[in-house]
């Protein structure tokens, strides 16, 4: 049989640069997706140059100019100690998207929330594949463990992790890895249980790999799509989550600006005629949120035009 | 209420009708210069590859061509009206009145949530205006004549609660309901079985004898073609390439594309050692690069200068003969001669020194699945999926399995592979025990016993490359040292005649057909002694698919492989396999070699499959023997013979009370019934040539 398959034309497989410009190329052809982008990256660039951005230092004190309007001096106005809204917000961002302080002189980049995801997507992720792909009592035991987790109330069960551990960042990502696992694990877990129906999944077993390498080589990049989308959905939930732990006490601790705590302080003012200290931190969790959760939407729709 | 038309009137003409689908590079023209006409009473068989625009034409005809298609030019003439530009209102009406469609889906067709009768007799309610009474009685007067038993019983029924062959019979019921004029059906059997394909082909040419309907059928299967068309369409690449009446297309062929799927498909009765199969080469060209001069000219044997530069118009060479081809009558004329670089699949392997001791032998095996209790403390109960079955395989030669869906053929090649554990029997694999899953086996023994997926678009995982998925199984087995992986892998692309620049592509850019051929490398990358092959061409097409057996058999004689070899299609398994095991409900009925299966004696079941399955030969007679029923279910067989529920030579009571005998015939075959051999000897061959080509 000589009969070769001529006249094919030589198609490579796309650089990994080329795949990269065609994954941005299906970002940008939603218009949903480019405006979620423009929201997250402002509020990623933006705190990176705050020094840049603000002359004020977030924690100091201006006692001619308490509870101020804003002003030329002051673009956002300032808080009850006569503190710049603009900076405490530019720097309280800091926390969210872009670092993780550990300890006094260390810190990690990435932000808070996004940690707190990423830990929450290796622990979920590996309790998904485990109970999908291995079945049985391994998964009659994770997802009852992980259903009782469910029934909580997300907040109360952030409350619980926090007063139980104490407020500090890395607290926080601890608590945001634990409230997400769940949904995590459940979500990789339906997407396991389609995959390992395939037969490259049987192919891979013929070949007597082990049950680690079906899981975290065969199936798992193929369920990388709709796992991204979710991780950036879960991104602004853990900012959500986080300025409600700051309102509520349980953030940082002052004065570090955290936005949650931002919003409290400022609240009690708010009826004297003065609501800026608390209106412009609520906004910035707003666009942040929703700014992840255009992104996300876009991404999925365009992702699924494709398919 | 049959409109007055003149008998030879054309009920539907079609004249260069050109459709196209918008997307967002511009207009793809979908189907080009497409001509033809169905009168009263005939069938028109339209067939093609996958992708050729066969559907796109039965859409244009009732305008269902969706968002982003449309009719470019060209008349649909049905019943003298031009059904091009009308408004939707006035196509509707006649799409409701006078043309009917029959999809591939029977679960598409019906609203699952409603029951059979009401969404029958809707059709009449709505559009003959017909009382709840009056039509209910013509429902099950029409279920009567599609032969479905207890029709005023189904009439209560829904969707789901009758089986595949049944909802079929319910749609074509629906689609007569209104007495159309024209009936479009578009793959009617392919999701069915043989036999109940078989029953459910009857039943057109039945209704057809009756009703006198025009009928256009689509279908990709020459066999089924063959069987029901009177005259055929051949498509290629959106353009229609040879039209004529059934018996010339399949005989005297003027076109080379049609020529060459002649020659892609194994008749029956052929065998991989008297004859072999010739793929077409190269592949079918994307509409949106079609070739300037004739579309097929790329990929034709007889291409001339000419060919490439001029677009051939369908014409027609003999009266009633149309080809879409500058020289079919020289063509026609010539001898085909395969090209000077096919080199056929040759050379037995030595037969006597490999043929002393199975290499694989398989007793009593039993694999069960648990189902779950219908009560809540209830016992257990089990599928009986494979339930003593015996077979062995001898060192270099091909044992095939055929067999309905749901007899547990695929369930015997995974426990042999590992892939289910099981129940009971003994399993024996070059001396070893393997009665256990894949997990718990040897190394050496999981490289020496791989297999070949029926689904090309899941064998591959689609994240990684083509040399990464082949290159995992040579690291994982050590075939070759790690520096040396890559040269291996080239190797083995060349040996299926896919070359090194599919080492980086990843499986989205291969079609069904390379799928396939790299699911086939990976397969033999450890040069396994063993091979089972899951249909491993049943979802390719025709030109395709002899490819693959071409690669197949080419494989098994270079390296003395051994191989198992599912496959639905009888004329594939008789080509292409050595011996031969029939299944019926997790039991093997009848084994034996090939020439024997498909000679008298039959095992009944055997008669009835053999008697069913589709031949592409207009000339091929077959014995009219009809399965009634449905294969029983496999938690509670039958007792006594599995087959007895719908045998048609049932003996009596002993076929439901005692398991019958092993019967070895003078053949050589083994045929598990109670019916003596000698009386089983007696029947007459299920195929036979017809001396003239008459139509049916």
């Amino acid at each position: 049989m000589a009969v070769i398959e001529q006249g094919v034309q030589a198609i490579t497989r796309p650089s990994r640069w080329h795949r990269a410009w065609r994954g941005l190329a299906t970002l940008f052809a939603s218009k949903t997706a480019v405006i979620g982008l423009i929201i997250v990256l402002f509020w990623i660039l933006a705190p990176i140059l705050a020094p840049l951005l603000t002359p004020y230092s977030p924690t100091a004190q201006d006692y001619k100019a308490q509870n101020a309007a804003p002003s030329a001096a002051h673009i956002l106005g300032t808080d009850d100690l006569g503190r710049d809204i603009w900076s405490r917000l530019l720097y309280g961002a800091r926390v969210v998207l872009v670092i993780l302080p550990i300890g006094e002189h260390f810190w990690l980049p990435l932000g808070t929330a996004i940690w707190g995801v990423l830990l929450g997507l290796i622990i979920g992720a590996t309790l998904g594949l485990m109970g999908g792909y291995l079945g049985g009592w391994i998964d009659e035991v994770v997802m009852r463990l992980l259903d009782a987790m469910m029934a909580f109330p997300v907040i109360l069960l952030y409350m619980i992790i926090i007063a139980a551990v104490g407020a500090s960042a890395t607290n926080v990502v601890l608590a945001i890895a634990i409230v997400g696992t769940p949904g995590i694990a459940r979500l990789v877990r339906s997407l396991t249980l389609d995959i390992r129906t395939r037969d490259y999944i049987r192919a891979a077993e013929l070949r007597g790999e082990s049950a680690f390498h079906i899981m975290f080589v065969e199936i798992l990049p193929n369920a990388r799509g709709p796992i991204i989308i979710d991780a950036m959905l879960r991104v602004g939930y853990a900012i959500f989550a986080m300025g409600t732990l700051g309102f509520l006490g349980l953030g940082l601790p002052p004065p570090s600006p955290d936005w949650g705590s931002m919003v409290a302080s400022g609240r009690r003012y708010i009826l004297s005629g003065s609501p800026w200290a608390a209106l412009w931190p609520a906004l910035a969790i707003a666009t942040l949120v929703v700014g992840l959760n255009l992104l996300a939407d876009g991404l999925r729709e365009e992702s699924l035009r494709y398919q | 209420m049959i409109p007055d038309y003149r008998p030879r009137v054309p009920i539907l003409e079609v004249r260069d009708l050109a459709i196209a689908y918008e997307t967002r590079q511009g207009d793809v023209p979908a189907v080009r210069g497409v001509s033809f006409d169905i009168r009263r009473g005939e069938t028109l068989g339209i067939v093609g590859e996958s992708g050729c625009g066969k559907s796109t034409i039965a859409f244009g005809v009732v305008n269902f061509l969706g968002q982003n298609g449309k009719i470019v030019s060209g008349n649909i003439m049905f019943q003298g009206q031009d059904l091009v530009g009308r408004p939707e209102g006035d196509l509707r009406k006649i799409r409701g009145d006078r043309i009917a469609m029959v999809y591939q889906d029977p679960m598409q067709a019906l609203n699952p949530s409603m029951r059979l009768g009401d969404q029958m007799s809707e059709v009449l309610i709505v559009h003959r205006g017909m009382s709840k009474k009056a039509a209910e009685a013509k429902c099950i007067q029409m279920l009567e004549r599609v032969y479905m038993p207890d029709p005023a019983n189904v009439m209560r029924r829904y969707p789901h609660q009758i089986s595949g062959g049944q909802q079929q019979r319910v749609v074509i019921a629906m689609a007569l309901l209104n007495d159309p004029a024209l009936l479009i059906m578009d793959e009617p059997t392919t999701a069915l079985d043989v036999t109940v394909e078989a029953a459910v082909l009857d039943l057109i040419a039945d209704l057809q004898r009756d009703f006198e309907t025009a009928i256009m059928y689509i279908s990709h299967n020459l066999g089924v073609i063959a069987r029901v068309a009177d005259r055929v369409a051949v498509m290629y690449a959106g353009a229609m390439v040879e039209r004529a009446s059934v018996s010339d297309i399949f005989l005297r062929p003027y076109h080379p594309y049609t020529q060459g799927l002649m020659r892609c498909v194994p008749r029956l009765g052929q065998n991989k050692t008297d004859s072999y199969l010739y793929p077409i080469p190269g592949k079918v060209p994307s509409p949106k690069t079609l070739p300037t001069g004739c579309i097929f000219e790329p990929r034709c044997a007889f291409a001339r200068p000419d060919c490439a530069v001029t677009r051939p118009p369908l014409r027609e060479v003999k009266p009633g003969h149309w080809a879409r081809c500058l020289f079919a009558e020289e063509i026609a004329q010539q001898e085909w001669r395969p090209p000077a670089d096919f080199v056929p699949p040759s050379g037995e392997p030595d037969a006597d020194q490999r043929d002393k001791k199975p290499i694989l032998r398989v007793e009593h095996a039993k694999t069960f699945y648990t189902a779950p209790s219908k009560r809540l403390f209830g016992r257990r109960q089990y599928v009986k999926a494979v339930d003593d079955v015996s077979v062995a395989v001898k060192s270099g030669r091909t044992l095939g399995i055929v067999g309905e869906s749901g007899c547990g053929k695929s369930t015997l090649v995974k426990t042999i592979v590992g892939l289910e554990t099981p129940t009971g029997g003994a399993f024996e694999f070059m001396g070893i025990d393997i009665a256990v899953p894949v997990a718990r086996r040897d190394l050496q023994v999981i490289k020496n016993l791989q297999m070949v997926f029926q689904n090309p678009d899941s064998t591959l995982n689609p994240s990684f490359s083509v040399g990464t998925q082949i290159g995992r199984s040579l690291r994982r087995f050590n075939v070759v040292p790690p520096q040396q992986v890559r040269a291996e892998v080239i190797r083995l692309l060349d040996m299926m005649k896919l070359g090194e620049r599919y080492y980086d592509r990843l499986p989205r850019q291969l079609s069904g057909g390379e799928k396939q051929r790299v699911g086939i490398a990976r397969a033999i990358a450890g040069r396994p002694e063993l091979v089972l092959c899951d249909e491993p061409v049943s979802a390719l097409d025709v030109s395709v698919q002899a490819a693959v057996l071409n690669l197949l058999l080419d494989i098994q004689r270079q390296m003395g492989t051994t191989l198992v070899f599912i496959a639905h299609d009888l004329s594939v398994v008789r080509f292409f396999c050595d011996t031969i095991a029939v299944m019926y409900l997790g039991q093997v009925v009848e084994i034996g070699t090939a020439e024997a299966i498909y000679a008298p004696p039959y095992h009944p079941y055997t008669e009835a499959l053999l008697s069913a399955v589709p031949i592409p030969d207009p000339r091929v007679e077959q014995s009219h023997v009809r399965l009634s029923g449905s294969v029983p279910s496999a938690l509670n067989p039958p007792s006594g013979c599995r087959f007895h529920t719908r045998c048609p030579h049932k003996l009596g009571e002993i076929c439901e009370t005692q398991t019958p005998p092993w019967q070895i015939a003078e053949t050589g075959q083994r045929i598990f019934c109670h019916i003596p051999i000698a009386e089983l000897s007696k029947m007459n061959s299920v195929i036979t040539m017809k001396e003239t080509s008459n139509a049916r």
